[in-house]
């Protein structure tokens, strides 16, 4: 029972960082009817961005967290002049194969710049965790957990309260009408790929204490984040959550009862179970296309 | 599975030398390419870079046909080619088992993994499968590095043998050209075949693919099996070539290399497959000092792939074709052709469809709502009703889009209230569109030609000499629409009304029991209007039975002998075309009530 606490603390950790990518993923989807295959390397490139400022040039940790932040937004824009938005008239094939040459392209120049050696980034707290009865609560997980529920609030609140929220819910619904309602089209695509670059990086500044950091971090984390997407229900937020969390839980528990070099394939398996079995996820409703 | 291969050997359209000798020259080619193979000393570096040309074009057929022909992504080449490279490996090296068995195995093991996977996730499209293909990939490493009592793990296995008869490796090099010779040459022709067109239709529109008569997921799971199987037998030839292999040539990364050899030559050739995989094999070699530094070399592909699908989309052999197939069209002349017979099936009874308490709900709105339609045999019927009556959403129940919520559908005395799109049309059924869905890459006789394909379209023959007929079919069509001297010119040089024409030639080459009609007469002008009535006056005097849906009365009053009029998804009136249009529920449906 004890080891059971604990391993469900780790997986609602692990399965947190998912989700984040998650939402990422889903919020980039709504606005642009495109899966952005890069995803996960904007988790990558901002863990290398920490390592670089925090502990290379030994920065404060606060400051390297704040560029590496910047960088993402920097990142955002520069990714969505230079692979989405020259194909954004064409169908989502080649916009598909654009982002995963994007994603090949950072994981390599990173590789190239870096080395293959991994990168270890310290947790934010000097206190290592605190023991609750029999579980053991890592500070750097108790932080991923708090950051998550914090950040999912400040999306619902942004999205259903705040009138950009709503602009972009507008657009992504509708982009002809919205911007026949005078909203910019390409501003509010811009701005949800600056968002959505954050939140994948923040995702991955949190997760790299816990991992090391290294080039295969961010596809590793992008296809777990995209299995999570399809669980919870295809372009729904709070499927993406649940979708995410519970992927951290099964592949904890598979890797600890079942096989720890299997722990990546646990995943895709579920993940596949779900496409054949119900594949419009736990939330989701498939849409018939329109004749 | 049997459908596909006995196709694959059918002649493209209009020539008419016979086969073997139009190919000649193709052949003659080959065997001068692999006696020079076979024949020319190459010191062992050369050799081995044209040991990987070879078999890695092979791989790189394979996504010509997945992403080219049928537009669905495969990011799993490598494992697939694994699959080849393993079966070979440990067949021979651990198992003692001959070359042949192996590379067969090697190829069926890969054609069943890429069929299975197909059928898993091919009914959800693109961005699911990308990642599935992703997600198998990497299962596929995972086992390969961890599954050491089968694949000896990060060690590879060696020794791989190869056959008898190809024991030097000069002549194995040989035995690997003969192969790309023979793959090439089906891959050539297969966008000329059956399953070629369908796949080519599946691409461009699933949606009308599915009406005229193509079963778009058996389609995707050919082409996904086919990929595979020509990976896995790409794979096998690596393997004896090499005589070592390691989980690390199957990386998702090197799916990623085959991808982008693809794209590069043009993802729609096998030209093309050759030409991008021999670039990028031999320029990394030029460019040696690149792989110095790790990383550098892929995040160069990586930028490749992003620049070619923003400038070169069709790739080098797309662009170079393209041009050539300008040329080629103006210079062909279409052939003379009979007029076009419409031989409407005469089996049933008086009514042709009959429609009883249909019902379509989106959640709570009831958009049809218990209509009942009798169309009689050789009648034109008219389907009208203000906007948002539940028209179009009654034609898409009635063609397949949608599931009905209730009722039933007898389509000359067969029921197909719960078959898919293919199956109605299979059965009788041709339509149009009030948008226009036209495959926008093709010809508009290759249009034309996936509605003549219609299974148990009895005015076309069967077996040798089909697809003469075939094409025949579909110039009769097009002339019967007055496009027959623009055959050979694509989608998009036609304007919006001759679409429409070629739509309406596209259901009439599948000799319909029943033609839907979805608001033929919409965004015509005037003369145009006049030109789609003749149309349908000839076509309603060869005793074809009409379903039309329009908003344009006049064309409604003269065209149709019977009328059923639909308000908020009701029926409200039905019967004789004047009585109808009388009728106060109709006038004030449409005028408003006093």
């Amino acid at each position: 029972m004890d080891l059971f606490l604990q391993l469900l603390f780790t997986g609602i950790g692990i399965g947190a960082v998912y989700a984040l990518v998650a939402l990422g993923f889903v919020l980039i989807f709504r606005a642009t009817n495109v899966v952005n295959f890069a995803q996960g390397e904007f988790s990558m490139v901002a863990a290398y961005l920490m390592v670089v400022f925090s502990v290379d040039l030994g920065w404060p940790y606060w400051l390297s967290f704040l560029i590496a932040l910047a960088g993402m937004a920097v990142l955002g824009i520069i990714f969505n002049l230079g692979v989405y938005y020259p194909l954004r008239h064409r169908t989502f094939l080649p916009v598909i194969i654009a982002t995963i040459g994007a994603s090949i392209l950072l994981a390599n120049s990173v590789l190239a710049i870096y080395g293959p050696q991994p990168q270890v980034l310290q947790g934010w707290f000097e206190t290592p965790g605190i023991q609750l009865g029999p579980v053991y609560l890592d500070s750097q997980y108790l932080l991923i957990i708090a950051v998550t529920v914090a950040l999912v609030i400040f999306n619902y609140w942004f999205f259903e309260h705040t009138l950009l929220g709503k602009k972009l819910q507008a657009t992504s619904q509708d982009k002809e009408m919205a911007s026949l309602l005078g909203i910019s089209v390409s501003s509010m695509i811009m701005i949800t790929f600056i968002y959505s670059a954050m939140l994948g990086g923040l995702a991955g500044i949190l997760v790299a204490p816990v991992l090391f950091v290294s080039i295969q971090m961010g596809s590793t984390i992008a296809l777990k984040a995209f299995a999570a997407t399809i669980i919870g229900g295809f372009g729904d937020v709070a499927g993406a959550i649940i979708g995410g969390l519970a992927l951290g839980v099964i592949e904890t528990f598979g890797a600890a009862y079942i096989s720890v070099p299997y722990k990546d394939g646990f995943a895709f398996l579920v993940l596949i179970a779900f496409l054949i079995f119900r594949p419009q996820g736990i939330f989701g409703e498939r849409v018939a296309e329109k004749a | 599975m049997s459908a596909p291969s006995e196709k694959m050997v059918a002649a493209p359209v209009l020539r008419s030398k016979p086969l073997l000798l139009r190919h000649l020259p193709y052949f003659a080619g080959a065997a001068v390419v692999v006696a020079l193979a076979a024949g020319m000393q190459f010191d062992g570096y050369i050799l081995n870079i044209l040991m990987q040309a070879t078999t890695f074009s092979i791989a790189v057929f394979g996504l010509s046909v997945v992403l080219g022909l049928c537009g669905q992504i495969n990011l799993a080449q490598a494992a697939f080619f694994g699959f080849g490279a393993y079966a070979v490996g440990i067949g021979t090296a651990d198992l003692h088992q001959s070359f042949w068995l192996c590379l067969l195995g090697g190829v069926l093991v890969a054609f069943v993994a890429g069929a299975f996977l197909g059928m898993s996730t091919l009914r959800l499209g693109g961005h699911y499968l990308a990642m599935v293909t992703i997600s198998f990939q990497q299962i596929v490493t995972l086992v390969m590095i961890n599954a050491i009592w089968l694949s000896h793990g990060p060690d590879g296995v060696s020794h791989i043998g190869r056959p008898e008869l190809f024991q030097s490796s000069q002549a194995y090099l040989a035995f690997c050209v003969a192969m790309l010779a023979i793959v090439g040459y089906v891959v050539w022709h297969l966008p000329d075949t059956r399953l070629g067109r369908a796949m080519r239709a599946v691409r461009d529109n699933e949606l009308a693919a599915g009406v005229n008569g193509i079963d778009v997921f058996r389609t995707k799971v050919y082409a996904f099996a086919i990929c595979a199987a020509l990976g896995g037998l790409a794979g096998g030839l690596f393997a004896g070539g090499f005589a070592y292999v390691s989980p690390d040539q199957f990386s998702f990364a090197e799916s990623i290399v085959f991808l982008t050899m693809s794209l590069l030559g043009g993802v729609a050739s096998p030209v093309g497959s050759v030409i991008g995989t021999g670039l990028l094999i031999l320029i990394p070699e030029w460019l040696r000092f690149l792989k110095s530094v790790p990383g550098l070399y892929l995040a160069i592909y990586g930028l490749f792939v992003i620049l070619i699908v923003r400038f070169m989309p069709d790739g080098i052999w797309g662009f170079v074709a393209a041009a050539f197939e300008r040329w080629r069209a103006q210079t062909r002349a279409p052939p003379a052709v009979k007029a076009l017979q419409l031989k409407p099936a005469t089996v049933g009874g008086d009514t042709v469809l009959e429609v009883t308490g249909l019902s379509k709900y989106f959640g709570g709105l009831k958009a049809v709502d218990g209509v009942d339609i009798a169309v009689k045999r050789g009648g034109v019927h008219a389907l009208i009703g203000p906007n948002g009556s539940g028209k179009t959403t009654t034609l898409n129940v009635l063609s397949g889009l949608y599931k009905a919520t209730a009722g039933r559908i007898v389509l000359d005395g067969t029921d197909i209230t719960n078959m898919p799109p293919h199956q109605r049309t299979a059965a009788g059924l041709g339509r149009t569109f009030q948008n226009i869905r036209l495959f926008r890459s093709m010809t508009a006789l290759e249009n034309v030609e996936i509605g003549a394909e219609r299974p148990g379209n009895t005015m076309i023959g069967k077996g040798i000499g089909g697809d003469a007929a075939l094409t025949e079919r579909a110039m009769e069509a097009l002339t019967f629409v007055g496009l027959g001297s623009r055959a050979n010119e694509l989608i998009s040089s036609f304007s919006y009304g001759h679409q429409r024409l070629i739509e309406i030639a596209r259901a009439l080459a599948s000799n319909p029991t029943l033609l839907l009609l979805d608001e033929p007469a919409a965004g015509l002008n005037s003369t145009e209007k006049l030109e789609l009535h003749e149309l349908l006056k000839r076509i309603a005097a060869q005793g074809l039975t009409i379903l039309i849906i329009d908003h344009d009365m006049t064309l409604v009053s003269e065209a149709a002998q019977h009328i059923t009029v639909l308000n908020f998804g009701r029926r409200i009136a039905d019967g004789e075309s004047m009585a109808v249009l009388r009728h106060p529920d109709v006038v004030s449906a449409y005028l408003g009530s006093e």
